[in-house]
C-alpha cells in the first residue's frame, strides 16, 4: 500500500506551506492584511500537521521513491515591493494547490479503505485548505492591476 | 428650560409597549432671539450623528440662529440631542470658515480664485491620466455629504475616470454594518426600524454606547424604561456606560473577544432549543456549519476567554432565547474590534435562528456612525457599486453602463473596489499620485496617525482637500477647496433605518464657498467627461437633477427611491425606503416575509469566508442555492494579533464622547459643547490606577509600539486591564497638522490592521503601557455625566452647561406621528 508515501508527502508539504506563509508574513509586514492572514493560515497548517500524526502513526509515513518529483518547495526568502508580493503569493498558491489536491487524493484512498477516522480528519482540513487557496486568489486578483499596470 | 449639557437626554415622556412614542419638541435659539423674531423655518435633518432627527433651521436676517425639532418626524418626534441643538448651526456659521480656494505656492497655501484652483487639479489629473492611466487616481470621501454628491462622485470615478480607488470614511464607521448584512441577507439594507424600540420586550446593545452616540434614540429607550412593562436590557461593552447602568446584564468583555461571546450566545440557543426549526428550514441555509462552529463555546469557555461571569452569559442567552420580541443594535464596539464582520453576523444569526426579524419589536439595527453613511453605501462613492449592485455580476455592470452611457469595461469591476486602507497604501507606495479628500480628516481619524501624516506629506502625492475648515489634513494639501456646509446647500440623506430626509438651503455659503455637488460637477465639466454618444457625462444643473438620476439608478433595487420626490419629502417627516409604486408611503421594516435578496440576480455580494475574507465567487454562491433564504454564516474565534505583554501590559480602546463628533471641526466651535469636553484625556480603572500609584488628573504618557499621547488621567469605570481614550482630539486649534510636544490624538497609538471582510480598521484593540509624566493640577477635562464619569464623584465638579445651554422642551405638544405600512408583516 502506497498511502504512507502520500501521508508523508502531505505532512511535509503542510510543514512547508506553514513555513512559506510565515516567510510571506515576515517579508510583507507592511501589508497588514497579508501579514495577519498568513500568520493565521500558517497556524492552520500547523494544526493540519498535528491532526495527521495519529494517521501517520497508524499507517506509517514512507519516504517517496522519487522525492525530487513529489516535493513542493517552500519559499526560501521573500522579495519586496508590489510585484514581489504578487510573485510570492503566487508561489504560495502553487504550494497550497498541491496540498489541496493531495488532501483530495488521500481522501480518495480513505474512501476506498472505508476509514472513517481518516475521512473525518480529511474533510475539515481539506475545506480549510480550499479557503487558503481562495484567499490567495482573492488577494492576488486585488493586487494584480496596480502591480502590473501602474506600480513603478 | 433644561440645561442640556448637564441633562443630556432631557425630560422623560414615559410610554408603554405598543404605544406611540410621545412628542417632545426641543428648541434652541441664539441668545436674545425668540421664535417670534425668526424670519423663516427651513426644513432639514440633523447631521451630527447617524440618527437623522428631523428639524427646522431658524433663519433671521439671512443667518442661521437656531434649530427646532420637528414634532411630525418619524425619527425623533420633535427631540434633538446636545450636538444638534448647539453645533448644527454654530458649528458651521462662524469666522473660521474657508471662504476662498487655496493653492500651494513655494511651500505655503495662498488664497486664489476658483479658476486657478480647479485649473491646477485638472492639469494634474489630465497629465496623470495620459501618463499612467486612471489607477493613478484615488478618492477618499465622507459619511457627511449628501446623496446627490456621492452619486456625482461615483459616476465621475467609475464612468468618467474609471478608477476602482474610491472609498469613504464610512470605512471607519459603518463598513461592517454593510458587510454583515451582505453576508447574511445578500444585500445591504437595514431590517429593523426605530419603532421596534416601542414594541420590544428585550433589547441587546452589542458594543453600542447608544446613550452617547445616538442620544435621541436613547431617549426613546429611556422613555420605554420609565413606562410600564419596560424592555429587559443587555449590554456588551468594556466600559460602565449609561447603557450598562440600565442593563439587567452587563457583559464587560475583554476587548478583542466579541466573537467568542457571540459564538457562546448562539450555542446556548441551540443547547436550550430556543430556536425556530420551522423558520430555519424555510428561510435559512447553513445551520449545520453554524451549529458545529459554535459547539465548543460553552459559557465557561466564553467566560475564560472574554473575562466575564459564565452565569451572565447564560442569563443573557436566556433573555434572548425566551423574550417574545427582541431587538438588537450593533455599533463600533463590534465594528472597530477584531473579527468585526463575523461578530456582527452572529447577531444576525441569533435573530434568524429564532425567526425574530422584520416584525414589530423583532429587529436588527446594524447602526451607522455618520448621518449620510448610508447614502455613500447606496450611491457607491465608497467600496460599493451604485444601487447595491454586485461587482461580480456582469448584468449589474451592464445596467450601470446603460444608465451612465459608457462601455461596461469603463467601470472597474475586475476586483472589489479598493478600500480606504489600501488606497493609502498605494499612495504610500507611490502608485496613486492624485488623492482627492472631501469632508473628512484622515490625519486625525485614520489609524496609526504618524504613518498617515507621512503619506499625506509625500512630495509626489497631489492632494486635494475639500472642506469647511483648514483641518489638519487640509494643511498638507496642494489645493484646498472651500465647501458649503449643511444649511447652505440642498440635498437628501438617509439615516440608519433607511429614512430619507430633504435638507433645504437656509442661508448663503460664506465668501466663495461652493456646494460639494457644484465642485464635482465643475470638475466633470472641465475634464470634459462624456458618454459614448458624445453628450456630457453629467449634465445636471442642480441637486434635484441628481436626485432624479439617482431614482432611475435605484429602480427595482432594494433601495428603491422611485416613489420619492423633493416635494413629497417636504411633507413634515422623513420617509423610509423602499418607496415605490408598491410602497408609496415607504417601508418601515424589511424581511417580515422571510424572503431575502439572496437570489443570484438580486444579491449585492456573493459573500466571503468570514475568517480570511476569501471571496465565495459566483459558482459556489450558485451552488449554495440560497434563493431568497438568509445565510447563517459563522467563523471560528481567534485572538487579536496584538495582545498585552510585559512591555505593553494594557489593552487600549478608543471611542467617542457625547459632546463631540469626529475631529471636532463643528462641535468644538459650539461653546456649550466645547466647555463640557475641552481637551483630551485617558480613562483607567481604580484598581489599575492604585497599582500604578496614579490619581485623577495626573499627566500620563500612553505609548504603543507606534506612538504615544500625553494626556491627563481620568480614574473611572473602564474594565480593569483596559484603558480608553476619546478619538476627537487633534491639533487644529494649535494651527498644526500634527503634535508638538503634547500629542493627544488617540490614533497616534492604533495599529494599521483591518477586518478581513468589511476592511474596517481595528481601532479598539492595541497594547499600550502607561507612565506618569507629572502630578495632577486638577481633574481630567472629561465629562462627569457619561461613561467618562469619575470613580470618585466628589473629586470632580459635575459637568453643567449654564445659562447658554438652556433648551426649551415642550413635552406632548401634539399627537405622535405614525409609521408607514409595516412592510411585509408576517
Amino acid at each position: 500500500m502506497k498511502l504512507p508515501v502520500y501521508l508523508g508527502m502531505l505532512q511535509r508539504a503542510e510543514q512547508e506551506l506553514a513555513s512559506s506563509f510565515r516567510t510571506v508574513a515576515d517579508g510583507h509586514g507592511d501589508e497588514p492584511d497579508v501579514r495577519a492572514t498568513c500568520e493565521l493560515l500558517a497556524s492552520q497548517c500547523d494544526e493540519h500537521v498535528a491532526a495527521m500524526q495519529p494517521l501517520v502513526d497508524r499507517y506509517g509515513s514512507e519516504p517517496s521513491d522519487e522525492p525530487e518529483r513529489l516535493h513542493a518547495a517552500a519559499l526560501p526568502h521573500p522579495r519586496s515591493g508590489p510585484l514581489a508580493l504578487l510573485r510570492d503569493l503566487q508561489d504560495v498558491h502553487l504550494l497550497a494547490s498541491f496540498v489541496d489536491m493531495t488532501w483530495t487524493l488521500v481522501g480518495q484512498a480513505a474512501a476506498a479503505l472505508r476509514d472513517e477516522e481518516l475521512q473525518q480528519v480529511i474533510a475539515d482540513r481539506e475545506a480549510e485548505t480550499q479557503v487558503q487557496v481562495g484567499w490567495l486568489t482573492t488577494r492576488m486578483k486585488q493586487a494584480a492591476p496596480q502591480a502590473l499596470v501602474v506600480a513603478g | 428650560m433644561v440645561d442640556r449639557i448637564a441633562d443630556i437626554w432631557g425630560t422623560r415622556t414615559a410610554f408603554a409597549r405598543g404605544e406611540r412614542w410621545p412628542v417632545r419638541v426641543d428648541l434652541r435659539l441664539a441668545d436674545g432671539v425668540t421664535e417670534a423674531d425668526v424670519d423663516r423655518w427651513v426644513a432639514s435633518a440633523c447631521v451630527l450623528c447617524s440618527n437623522g432627527c428631523g428639524l427646522e433651521i431658524a433663519v433671521k436676517d439671512g443667518e442661521m440662529v437656531g434649530v427646532r425639532g420637528r414634532a411630525t418626524d418619524l425619527v425623533n418626534h420633535g427631540r434633538l440631542g446636545p450636538k444638534g441643538l448647539f453645533a448644527s448651526w454654530q458649528g458651521v456659521r462662524n469666522g473660521d470658515r474657508l471662504t476662498r480656494p487655496l493653492v500651494r505656492m513655494g511651500g505655503a497655501l495662498v488664497e486664489t480664485d476658483w479658476d486657478t484652483a480647479m485649473g491646477r487639479i485638472v492639469e494634474r489629473s489630465r497629465k496623470l491620466l495620459a501618463e499612467k492611466g486612471p489607477l493613478s487616481h484615488g478618492f477618499y470621501t465622507s459619511g457627511q455629504l449628501f446623496l446627490e454628491e456621492y452619486y456625482a462622485q461615483a459616476i465621475i470615478g467609475k464612468a468618467g475616470l474609471g478608477t476602482p480607488h474610491m472609498d469613504g470614511n464610512t470605512r471607519l464607521c459603518t463598513a461592517t454594518a454593510a458587510a454583515s448584512m451582505k453576508e447574511s441577507f445578500g444585500s445591504d439594507g437595514q431590517p429593523g426600524s426605530y419603532s421596534d424600540i416601542d414594541e420590544c420586550d428585550a433589547m441587546f446593545l452589542f458594543g453600542h454606547n447608544m446613550a452617547e452616540t445616538q442620544t435621541v434614540l436613547w431617549m426613546r429607550v429611556l422613555d420605554r424604561l420609565a413606562g410600564p412593562n419596560p424592555p429587559r436590557l443587555v449590554c456588551v461593552d468594556p466600559r460602565e456606560t449609561e447603557v450598562a447602568r440600565h442593563a439587567e446584564v452587563h457583559l464587560a468583555v475583554r476587548p478583542g473577544t466579541n466573537l467568542a461571546l457571540m459564538n457562546g450566545l448562539v450555542r446556548e440557543l441551540f443547547a436550550h432549543g430556543w430556536i425556530d426549526e420551522e423558520y430555519i428550514a424555510a428561510h435559512t441555509v447553513g445551520v449545520g456549519e453554524l451549529r458545529s462552529t459554535v459547539a465548543p463555546w460553552t459559557p465557561e469557555r466564553v467566560a475564560d476567554t472574554c473575562g466575564v461571569d459564565p452565569a451572565d452569559v447564560r442569563r443573557a442567552a436566556e433573555i434572548f432565547g425566551t423574550s417574545d420580541r427582541v431587538l438588537s443594535t450593533v455599533l463600533q464596539g463590534f465594528y472597530q474590534s477584531s473579527q468585526a464582520t463575523a461578530s456582527s453576523c452572529q447577531v444576525n444569526n441569533l435573530h434568524l435562528l429564532r425567526g425574530r426579524i422584520g416584525t414589530p419589536g423583532n429587529g436588527i439595527l446594524q447602526m451607522n456612525g455618520q448621518p449620510t453613511a448610508q447614502n455613500n453605501r447606496e450611491a457607491g462613492a465608497d467600496g460599493d457599486l451604485s444601487g447595491f449592485r454586485n461587482w461580480e455580476n456582469p448584468e449589474h455592470i451592464q445596467e450601470l453602463a446603460e444608465l451612465w452611457g459608457v462601455h461596461p469595461d469603463t467601470i472597474p469591476h475586475w476586483a472589489p473596489p479598493t478600500h480606504a486602507m489600501q488606497i493609502f497604501r498605494y499612495c504610500e507606495q507611490g502608485s496613486i499620485e492624485f488623492l482627492w479628500v472631501s469632508a473628512t480628516n484622515p490625519a486625525v481619524s485614520m489609524p496609526q496617525a504618524p504613518r498617515i501624516r507621512k503619506i499625506l506629506e509625500k512630495e509626489d502625492l497631489f492632494l486635494v482637500v475639500q472642506d469647511l475648515y483648514l483641518t489638519e489634513t487640509a494643511r498638507y494639501a496642494d489645493v484646498v477647496l472651500p465647501a458649503a456646509a449643511w444649511g447652505e446647500k440642498q440635498g437628501t440623506f438617509t439615516n440608519v433605518n433607511r429614512t430619507v430626509h430633504l435638507s433645504d438651503k437656509a442661508v448663503e455659503p460664506p465668501g466663495e464657498a461652493r456646494s460639494d455637488l457644484d465642485i464635482f460637477l465643475d470638475y466633470a465639466r472641465r475634464m470634459d467627461f462624456r458618454r459614448d454618444d458624445g453628450r456630457p457625462l453629467l449634465d445636471w444643473t442642480g441637486p434635484e437633477d441628481a436626485f432624479r438620476a439617482w431614482q432611475e439608478c435605484t429602480r427595482g433595487r432594494l433601495c428603491d427611491y422611485t416613489g420619492l420626490s423633493y416635494e413629497k419629502l417636504r411633507g413634515g417627516t422623513g420617509i423610509p425606503w423602499p418607496c415605490n409604486d408598491e410602497h408609496p408611503d415607504g417601508t418601515n421594516r424589511l424581511y417580515g416575509d422571510g424572503i431575502f435578496p439572496t437570489e443570484y440576480d438580486r444579491a449585492e455580494s456573493f459573500g466571503h469566508d468570514l475568517l480570511t475574507g476569501a471571496t465565495v465567487g459566483p459558482l459556489k454562491f450558485r451552488a449554495l442555492q440560497a434563493n431568497g433564504r438568509a445565510i447563517l454564516k459563522p467563523a471560528a474565534y481567534h485572538p487579536a494579533t496584538e495582545a498585552p505583554d510585559d512591555e505593553y501590559p494594557f489593552l487600549y480602546s478608543t471611542g467617542r464622547t457625547v459632546f463631540h463628533f469626529h475631529t471636532r471641526t463643528k462641535t468644538a466651535r459650539a461653546k456649550q459643547l466645547n466647555r463640557a469636553a475641552p481637551s483630551a484625556w485617558v480613562e483607567m480603572s481604580v484598581p489599575d490606577a492604585e497599582r500604578l500609584g496614579l490619581g485623577e488628573g495626573d499627566l500620563v504618557r500612553v505609548a504603543s509600539r507606534r506612538g504615544e499621547i500625553v494626556v491627563p488621567l481620568r480614574v473611572g469605570d473602564v474594565r480593569p486591564g483596559t484603558v480608553f481614550a476619546p478619538f476627537h482630539y487633534g491639533y487644529w486649534e494649535q494651527d498644526r497638522s500634527g503634535p508638538g510636544d503634547r500629542p493627544t490624538a488617540a490614533n497616534e497609538l492604533t495599529e494599521t490592521e483591518w477586518d478581513p471582510v468589511s476592511k474596517q480598521p481595528i481601532l479598539k484593540v492595541a497594547a499600550v503601557r502607561i507612565e506618569k509624566v507629572a502630578d495632577s493640577v486638577g481633574p481630567a477635562p472629561a465629562p462627569t455625566n457619561t461613561a467618562s464619569r469619575p470613580a470618585d464623584a466628589s473629586a470632580v465638579r459635575p459637568t453643567a452647561g449654564g445659562p447658554d445651554a438652556e433648551v426649551e422642551e415642550r413635552p406632548r405638544e401634539t399627537e405622535p406621528p405614525a409609521a408607514p405600512d409595516e412592510g411585509g408583516r408576517r
